[in-house]
């Protein structure tokens, strides 16, 4: 190993004092190196999201070519709408799954809280927002209870919360009165998924996401590099940058099309939720990355004992996690109402807990804990998303649907095993 | 015993420690002291009591009778957080690093430094590069690789980097060669010598007497409990250390016959 090292430090070309770093070649990087960097990563197993986005350039193909309604402004604007509540389900497991905890209960803690919200609004006629902070209260109330279970009590969370998979469903048939529903009318509500921006502001939006993270990255970039710190080269910089830019504007720009049938009504802009769902992306993140607290949940998740040493109070982690996943899922089951109208015995349940998991799992978050980013919920969740728009599309029974969807999260979880088996030879983390 | 004179007084000394579990008796009035700027071996059998002494000053277990010094003045220590705020870090044998995140983000796990609320990553870049460049640790590729990626004795640097980042007084070294190959050995023996000639009381506690006779100034050797003897490493032999270790006692060295006898 040391020899090895010497001979990188003599191929630099850089003199080094005694004392100085000298193996560390990251502050000199090119972008030639680090694009083999980033092959060698994914051939030892360390994907990220690339299989998601390979994914969905292959689905996209695909349907396209089967249904020429696929690729319809009015198509890929309800693809968005779709996405929604699967997304934000999705970012909420990714806290979760970074432990390598697991929450079934999710989906249906989505419905409770939805319904808790839906009620408030018909029954006691409260305003929306009033509403909707209840039902994030009541979302938190199971993640705490679940995460006090799972941490104080050491019962596994695949037990605890498929306890409370069941239960949930019960308060919600009890709610609700048996076969029933409840509609949501409320315009801030049900407008959050069927409403749009109007197009001038969704562009202003657009190009100021764009140019705020240029300036981001830019300024990190700088700071990095006068501060002498490890960083990306420039190369690298622009490429993400383009990447991000081409993404948020070409959404923007399909989004800004008139999608309307009917020629009398003019339907573009887009819709709120996308917003929403870009500001949780960046707390996400922020949360994740730039604080300790999302430090030690990596920390907890890579290696509990090392995290406790440390002075980490693992069970504190452990039941904030369930609190962000659950509270989110009230979020989503929110969405989720909003988008269908009203909320009835069956929200939550069914597939949408897998379609959550797959999408994160999908996405690039490790099943087996301390792997995972708020963004792979995202991108997983509209690979999820397409795959049930596009079959929906081509009239295929439900069954279809339903084996289709089982099998891309095997799938998913077996690359995430393949390759923790990969990363774990190969010593990638 | 032999007393041995050295300039500065000890750092950390511990005097007539006494530690039972229930009715087993594992440290016996046990003398132990470490200077700055000198490394000391802890040595011993299995169950010679080495790991108990450990974790009487790591805090982990509390001290039945004896006094505890630090710097000179008696202090009573209930915690590991209340030993590491002294100043004295103990680097356990499995090391206990996050697998996923990289060398800086283990160097500061638990302490991390925030600016407005949000990490301070560029400070504690910086910080954790220069306590490596201090000990010329010169085989890492990138602070920022995972430590997922580093081989057994980069490990170990990193564990043991972590003291110097934080300003330690007194590291102990648990078995920090245990693992390690022949080339990995040499690294980390290099270490705790720079450690200590940084001015920083080292204890390390090894079975590997070739490793303890190349870098300790001190042998400190535990005997079912008791303090056999505590050396100058120069004074002694090979011989002489392994004899203590396993009867307690060697020509005029170690403990009374009697006593000897007696912890059996």
């Amino acid at each position: 190993m040391a020899s090895e090292m010497t001979t990188v430090s003599s191929q630099s070309d850089v003199t080094l004092a005694d004392g100085d770093f000298a193996g560390d070649v990251h502050t000199n990087e090119t972008f030639g190196d680090a694009l083999r960097g980033y092959l060698q990563r994914v051939r030892g197993g360390d994907m990220g999201s690339l299989p998601a986005i390979l994914g969905l350039a292959v689905l996209f193909v695909v349907f396209g070519l089967a249904n020429d309604r696929f690729l319809s402004a009015l198509n890929l604007a309800n693809l968005v709408t779709q996405a929604g509540s699967i997304c934000v389900l999705a970012m909420g497991l990714v806290f979760v799954l970074l432990l390598g905890d697991i929450d079934l209960s999710a989906g249906v803690a989505g419905g409770v809280s939805a319904c808790a919200t839906a009620l408030i609004v018909v029954n006691l006629s409260w305003p929306w927002w009033g509403a909707i902070l209840v039902g994030i209260f009541c979302g938190a109330s199971i993640g705490l209870a679940i995460g006090v279970l799972r941490a104080k009590l050491g019962i596994p969370s695949f037990v605890v919360t498929l306890a409370f998979f069941l239960g949930l469903q019960g308060v919600t048939l009890k709610l609700i009165g048996e076969g029933g529903s409840v509609r949501v009318d409320d315009p801030v509500i049900r407008g959050l998924t069927i409403s749009n921006l109007p197009v001038s502001i969704g562009w202003a939006i657009a190009l100021m996401v764009v140019l705020g993270f240029a300036g981001l990255e830019v300024y990190q970039y700088r700071r990095k590099k006068a501060l002498q710190l490890s960083h990306a080269p420039l190369g690298v910089v622009i490429a993400r940058l383009s990447a991000v830019a081409a993404v948020v504007l070409g959404v923007t720009f399909v989004l800004s099309v008139n999608r309307s049938v009917n020629r009398n009504v003019e339907i573009s802009g887009i819709p709120y939720v996308l917003p929403l769902i870009l500001v949780l992306l960046i707390v996400m993140t922020v949360v994740l990355k730039r604080t300790s607290y999302g430090r030690h949940i990596y920390a907890v998740g890579g290696n509990a004992e090392a995290a406790r040493r440390a002075g980490i109070s693992v069970d504190r982690i452990r039941i904030s996690v369930f609190i962000v996943c659950s509270s989110l899922a009230a979020l989503s089951g929110i969405i989720a109402a909003s988008y269908a109208g009203k909320v009835s015995a069956a929200s939550g349940a069914g597939n949408v807990l897998l379609y959550a998991v797959g999408a994160a799992v999908i996405g690039g978050t490790s099943l087996f804990g301390g792997k995972g980013r708020a963004i792979d919920a995202v991108i997983g969740g509209v690979v999820v998303a397409t795959i049930a728009n596009g079959l929906g599309l081509l009239n295929q029974s439900s069954y279809i649907n339903f084996l289709v969807t089982g099998g891309v999260l095997l799938l998913a979880a077996s690359v995430d095993a393949i390759s923790r088996r990969r990363r774990s030879s190969t010593g990638l983390a | 015993m032999i007393s041995v004179s050295v300039p500065a007084g000890p750092i950390l000394e511990l005097q007539g420690v006494n530690k039972s579990f229930g009715v087993v008796h594992v440290l016996h009035d046990v003398d132990f002291r470490v200077y700055p700027g000198q490394v000391t071996a802890l040595v011993g059998d299995n169950g010679a009591g080495k790991s108990t002494l450990v974790k009487a000053i790591a805090g982990i277990h509390p001290i039945d009778t004896g006094t505890y010094l630090f710097e000179g003045k008696p202090v009573t220590v209930h915690s590991p957080n209340e030993v590491s705020a002294l100043g004295i870090e103990v680097v356990y044998q499995d090391l206990a690093l996050c697998d996923n995140l990289d060398i800086v983000e283990n160097m500061f796990l638990g302490r991390e430094l925030t600016a407005r609320g949000l990490l301070d990553e560029a400070r504690m870049e910086t910080m954790a590069r220069n306590a490596l460049t201090s000990l010329s640790v010169r085989t890492v590729k990138s602070v920022r690789q995972t430590v997922a990626s580093l081989s057994g004795g980069q490990r170990q640097t990193v564990a043991i980097a972590k003291s110097v980042l934080w300003n330690s007084k007194v590291v102990l070294l648990d078995e920090p060669t245990a693992a390690l190959g022949v080339a990995q050995t040499r690294q980390v023996i290099d270490l705790v010598r720079r450690l200590a000639d940084q001015g920083l009381g080292v204890v390390l506690i090894s079975h590997n007497l070739a490793d303890v006779f190349e870098v300790a100034d001190r042998i400190c050797a535990l005997y079912l409990g008791r303090v056999a003897a505590d050396v100058k490493a120069s004074d002694v032999t090979h011989g002489q250390v392994v004899e203590l270790i396993t009867a307690g006692r060697s020509g005029s060295l170690g403990l009374a016959p009697a006593q000897a006898a007696e912890s059996m």
